[in-house]
């Protein structure tokens, strides 16, 4: 028996658990001395009242989604990818190479070459901690943290040596600027429509959207992806309907890595055309959030990133406006991660309870 | 190539620094690991620690007050953590990382809206700080230690001239054998992450057992939180930990729970990072120049190659990371 | 003189896990100084009785009373402190702990380990020499095997000063010669003047052992009787009920050209266990090959191997090809693929994914399947769900809706649609276990006409069942497995239930 209508599972628990996040967000901006009414209402604003800002929204958005997908389709293997921001940083190095040594044409052609190797290294860096997990019984979560702390190390040492620019920066050359691509006030140009030029967001939202509806093929449409749930469902019954473990989680994982990494499709190849020290900043965590919000849906995981990228630009706002500190939207984020994850039980049972005795009412 | 290098006191001296937090959140990681509780928010309850314990010193003019502020405020993650955890049987990991996180963005926000520094505590000083402590006879001055000769120079460098929790330190790694190892509450502790129901059926609590355990790490992570502000630095900056929690896990593993062991780790990976500062004596003890970066990396690679099984397998505690559900 | 008091007195325990009643109205009393068991089936309630008396449980209702005294037992610590000690199945022991860490683990003395350490070591010594108990105090416990693990267990609860001991299938994972010897400890325990609830699905260890029986089936205490007066086969009457028998309309069977013939086959688990030994057997088309025997004397191990995820030696042939038992090709897949379809015996842990809806369950382990694709790559999930309504209104699943989650339909409808999955692939050979386990009597007899359905079809079928009405009824031949070999086969008209009850329990051809 059901302990809950479906709607009640998906909206209103996620919807609950968002509120309660939020009621202890303004209860911290209550704290250091502000109004949390009009700290939303500036964030709002900051995220969405100009064209400008409406963009580092999206772009802010555009990174999310890719690390969001990325958790959600280890998840759906009930593999905790928690490596996604190394394997980002991997993915822009990949990136940065192939748009660096390679004399792309046009910038199509760079995008493909470019996000190809931003996949393929991402995965790369997933591989192994995959294998060890298949292979070895290896806790994936551990195994893709220290794959985190690796990569920064890895990416530093090329910055400040072998591809490093002329000057004092620890960063690449930028790329050529044939190859970048085209700005969102550009694509949305041609159909008309007005937009700002000054934001950061770019063609890479469309692969973003692209890979959204590819994940949602992959996870509900075919055989993978059936045999992926299959899998993360219940691994006694994989084993009886033939599906092998090892695969299953090399190619989750895999899958995973390589959406991470062409989250460099947005932020190097997008928006800095060229790979800078933390480039990641963070994103790559921000998709936990993002798909644990989402329950791991495509759909969900656009609204939750959308949701973030507000939070995030309109974060810049109150750290502007208000001199409240950006590290603000980390409190939020973690809240969230908190109410949406780790204390599903405490926002659920209760709901259940009420559900219970309300059919029973209804029985008697 | 000159190895004995490698030995330079300057170095060692700086390990055992380095080592101390390390130490610290390596054994809180080993009480709540034990217990069958996985914690990776052990960098964001030593985070919140270093700030509480900076600015309440700072606030107050006392270094002690500050650090059980600190031990307060890492406590109260402990306790979230266990909620999480424990009561509600939530995903143990998940709850880390939203430890983290927390502590990550509350420590800024709260430290510029508390001193308007951008995100740090103002520096500390006279007993808003842990002062170092000088043996009768040490030498102080630098010029002075360059000059002495080896035992004097082991003797004030090395040995002399750390902070109060340092040497506390020395004393815990012996006490947490002991508790482990000869105390009933250690036997229990050891039980409940190994196997929850025989402690269950022997007719202990294990919600009791596992929330002592918790709380018990968030005091370790308060000490070392507290340390790294006002012992090893001089106040609070934004993300201080800089991934001491991950590298105490990482140690925690590789030392495959047991304390001294523990010890062991965490003075190869303080001794790693004492030597990423010093890339000269590197470069002099094997003769090329090797990139810090290396160094930077070698405690996660060391323990990747210890998780894969390769050098001995590193088995955690059985029923660790599950929540415990009474059976049939 | 008045008569002495029982030591363990249940009066009228009923405890409901949801809609699931566990335990209905049960009493016993059982006198101190004797060894009671408690027989039943899995799920006949007897874990879930011992499990309120050593306060893991509440019951909804009832008294206990320990040597006369009415005892209030809400959780472990009152059962210790009323003196009684339970060994369970599966042993609550801390395997990297030695015996003697084991053994003090909650009773400790004082703070520090050493004293108590001490004192438990003169004491084990002790009751090593009063009970036959030897085991090493100092051996670590996963160094050490299952039967000493066993003792460990024994002597934890003597050193808690229990006079009551409760031992849950004590046997399940104990060669027979450990078994014996357990049971001359139980001996020696008994004349010491200890009380013993045994409880097991053996007929031969009651019968070896106990004085005084209980069998429970369905939650219900059937019958207690001593065990002087009874025998095994109508205790295993007893066990497996005389519910009433339904009839099953059937042809003599037309056997064909032989199907599967295994032979020689072997499993050995990871614990090292032989859980199967030497079978072997065929199946002809159009026949049912009825396995019967109490669980866990192998045949779910056999079900698996031959469904293709249990490794294990020696050969099968189906339609004369041999199967690759070990390598890679050895899964769940290839199985399909040689016409094996398979209804596993737990359709909540293998058969279904209760999180799935219905239709893709119906999928499940056929989603490779051609006619569940479009253009290629993708599955064709229109074509699962309307391949799942017609299936589910020929199968008379309630409610027909495709959408609907697997959890929610009951256990009689979700066995209907594990059993319309499997039914209608068609196979050469179908392997069906518990094929009526929780499912309502509608159902069973649904269920049992598919069968038929399918043999009168000429496949062979397997069929795996504890419930021994149902082999009767269903079979054209009868083996019966106890500790992992085939003790026997029979035709359905030549045998009884007495003579599969005592093959059942292991004895061999004595009244046959």
């Amino acid at each position: 028996m059901n302990k809950m209508p479906n709607w009640a599972d998906t909206i209103l628990v996620p919807l609950l658990s968002l509120l309660l996040a939020a009621v202890i967000s303004g209860v911290v901006i209550a704290l250091i001395g502000h109004n949390p009414i009009y700290a939303l209402k500036l964030m709002v604003s900051g995220a969405l009242g100009t064209s400008t800002n409406f963009s580092y929204t999206l772009y802010y958005a555009t990174n999310f989604i890719f690390t969001g997908l990325a958790v959600a389709v280890a998840y759906h293997a009930r593999m905790f990818n928690i490596g996604g921001e190394g394997q980002a940083y991997i993915g822009g190095l990949g990136a940065a190479l192939a748009c660096l040594y390679i004399p792309w044409p046009h910038w199509t052609l760079a995008l493909i070459g470019g996000g190809l190797a931003a996949a393929i290294f991402g995965a790369a860096w997933a591989a192994i901690p995959a294998y060890l997990q298949a292979k070895r019984g290896s806790h994936i979560v551990i195994t893709t943290i220290m794959f985190n702390y690796m990569s920064y190390p890895v990416v530093n040492y090329l910055l400040n040596g072998p591809i490093k620019a002329e000057g004092m920066e620890p960063a690449t050359p930028s790329f050529a600027a044939e190859i970048a691509l085209p700005n969102l006030s550009a694509i949305l140009g041609t159909f008309g429509i007005a937009f700002s030029d000054r934001g950061p967001a770019n063609f890479a939202l469309v692969i973003a959207l692209l890979a959204c509806v590819g994940v949602w093929i992959l996870i509900w449409r075919t055989k993978l992806g059936y045999e992926t749930r299959a899998f993360g469902e219940s691994e006694s019954a994989a084993k009886y309907a033939g599906i092998n473990p090892t695969k299953i989680i090399m190619i989750a994982m895999l899958i995973s890595g390589a959406l991470a990494g062409m989250m460099a499709i947005n932020n190097v190849m997008g928006e800095a055309e060229r790979l800078v020290l933390n480039a990641v900043e963070g994103a790559g965590f921000i998709g936990i959030a993002v798909a644990l919000m989402g329950r791991n849906h495509p759909l969900g995981i656009l609204i939750a990133a959308l949701l973030f990228g507000i939070l995030y630009q309109g974060g810049a706002e109150l750290s502007a406006e208000l001199r409240i500190p950006r590290e603000m939207v980390t409190v939020i984020q973690a809240l969230v991660i908190l109410f949406t994850g780790a204390l599903d039980n405490m926002v659920r049972m209760p709901i259940e309870k009420l559900f219970l005795s309300l059919r029973r009412k209804e029985a008697k | 190539m000159d190895l004995l290098a490698f030995f330079d006191i300057a170095v060692l001296d700086g390990t055992v620094r380095l080592a101390t937090p390390l130490l610290l959140a390596c054994l809180a990681g080993l009480f709540s690991e034990r217990a069958g509780i996985f914690d990776i928010g052990l960098e964001g309850k030593m985070l919140i620690s270093a700030f509480l314990a900076a600015a309440v010193s700072f606030t107050s003019g006392s270094v002690w007050i500050g650090m059980f502020a600190g031990i307060f405020a890492s406590v109260l993650l402990s306790l979230l953590h266990g909620l999480a955890s424990i009561t509600f049987r939530g995903n143990q990991l998940i709850s880390g990382v939203a430890i983290n996180f927390f502590a990550s963005g509350i420590t800024v926000v709260a430290a510029q809206s508390w001193f308007g520094q951008g995100g740090r505590t103002p520096s500390l000083s006279g007993d808003a700080r842990f002062e170092s402590i000088q043996f009768p006879g040490a030498l102080t001055r630098i010029r002075d230690i360059n000059k002495a000769d080896l035992p004097m120079k082991v003797y004030s460098e090395l040995l002399s001239g750390h902070t109060i929790i340092v040497y506390m330190c020395i004393l815990i790694v012996p006490l947490v054998w002991w508790i482990l190892y000869r105390t009933r509450f250690g036997l229990r502790l050891r039980a409940v992450g190994e196997n929850p129901g025989a402690v269950d059926t022997a007719g202990i609590s294990v919600v009791r057992m596992r929330y002592m355990a918790v709380i018990i790490c968030g005091v370790l992570c308060g000490m070392a939180g507290a340390y790294l502000s006002t012992g090893l630095q001089a106040g609070f900056v934004r993300e201080m930990t800089a991934g001491r929690g991950y590298i105490a896990l990482a140690a925690l593993i590789f030392a495959k729970w047991k304390p001294w062991s523990a010890l062991g780790a965490t003075l190869l990976f303080g001794y790693l990072q004492a030597l990423a500062i010093r890339p000269d004596i590197l470069e002099r003890a094997i003769g090329i120049r090797v990139q810090t970066q290396v160094l930077d990396a070698l405690p996660y690679i060391l323990t990747v190659i210890v998780l894969a099984g390769f050098v001995g397998k590193a088995i955690p505690p059985k029923a660790g990371g599950e929540p415990y559900v009474k059976e049939r | 003189m008045t008569e002495q008091s029982p030591a363990i007195e249940l009066k009228g325990i009923s405890k409901a896990f949801g809609p699931v009643q566990a335990n209905k109205d049960i009493s016993i009393r059982v006198m101190p100084g004797t060894i009671h068991g408690i027989i039943g089936e899995n799920g006949a309630g007897k874990s879930t009785l011992m499990s309120i008396l050593y306060g893991f449980y509440k019951a909804d209702s009832g008294e206990i009373f320990i040597n006369g005294k009415k005892t209030e037992i809400p959780d472990s610590q009152a059962a210790i402190s009323a003196g009684i000690g339970m060994v369970f199945q599966h042993f609550k022991l801390v395997e990297n702990f030695t015996v003697l860490e084991n053994v003090i683990l909650g009773v400790e003395d004082g703070f520090l380990l050493k004293p108590s350490l001490n004192k438990a070591r003169k004491e084990l010594r002790q009751l090593a020499e009063e009970y036959e108990l030897n085991v090493d105090p100092d051996a670590v416990i996963e160094n050490i095997g299952v039967g000493m693990q066993q003792r460990v267990e024994i002597l934890k609860a003597l050193y808690r000063r229990a006079d009551i001991l409760i031992l849950d299938e004590p046997t399940g994972v104990l060669t027979p010669s450990e078994a014996d010897q357990l049971f001359r400890i139980l001996g020696r325990l008994r004349e010491e003047g200890k009380t013993i609830i045994l409880i097991t699905h053996k007929l031969r260890e009651i019968m070896d052992i106990t004085d005084t029986v209980s069998v429970m089936r369905r939650g219900e205490m059937t019958a207690t009787v001593k065990t002087a007066e009874t025998n095994p086969s109508h205790l295993a009457e007893l066990m497996v009920g005389r519910k009433v028998l339904l009839q099953v309309d059937k042809a003599p069977a037309q056997p064909g050209e032989i199907i599967l013939d295994v032979k020689n086959l072997n499993v050995t688990d990871e614990q090292g266990v032989h859980r199967v030994k030497d079978v072997s057997f065929n199946i002809r088309a159009g026949e049912i090959l009825g396995i019967a025997g109490v669980a866990g004397n192998g045949q779910s191990e056999l079900l698996e191997v031959l469904g293709g995820y249990c490794v294990a030696t020696g050969d099968i042939f189906m339609n004369g090809e041999p199967i690759d038992l070990t390598g890679d090709k050895s899964d769940g897949q290839s199985r399909r693929e040689r016409g094996i379809a398979h209804v596993p015996e737990d359709r909540h842990r293998e058969g279904l994914i209760l999180n799935f809806s219905a239709w893709e369950n119906t999928a499940f382990g056929y989603h490779k399947d051609g006619k569940y694709q479009k253009n290629g790559v993708l599955m064709d999930n229109a074509a699962i769900v309307q391949d799942t309504a017609e299936k589910m209104e020929r199968f008379d699943v309630r409610p027909p809706n495709p959408m609907l989650a697997a959890k929610n339909f009951s256990g009689g409808n979700q066995q209907k649609i594990v059993v319309a999955r499997e039914i209608e692939r068609n196979p050469d050979l179908l392997l069906i276990g518990q094929p009526t386990r929780g499912v309502d009597i509608g159902a069973i007899e649904f269920i049992h006409k598919q069968i038929i359905a399918l043999r009168d079809q000429g496949k062979a079928i397997l069929l795996v069942s504890v419930e021994l009405d149902e082999i009767m009824s269903l079979s054209d031949r009868i083996a019966v497995m106890f500790d992992g070999k085939i003790m026997g086969e029979r035709l359905p008209d030549e045998t009884n239930t007495q003579e599969l009850g005592l093959l059942m329990a292991g004895v061999q051809g004595e009244t046959a």
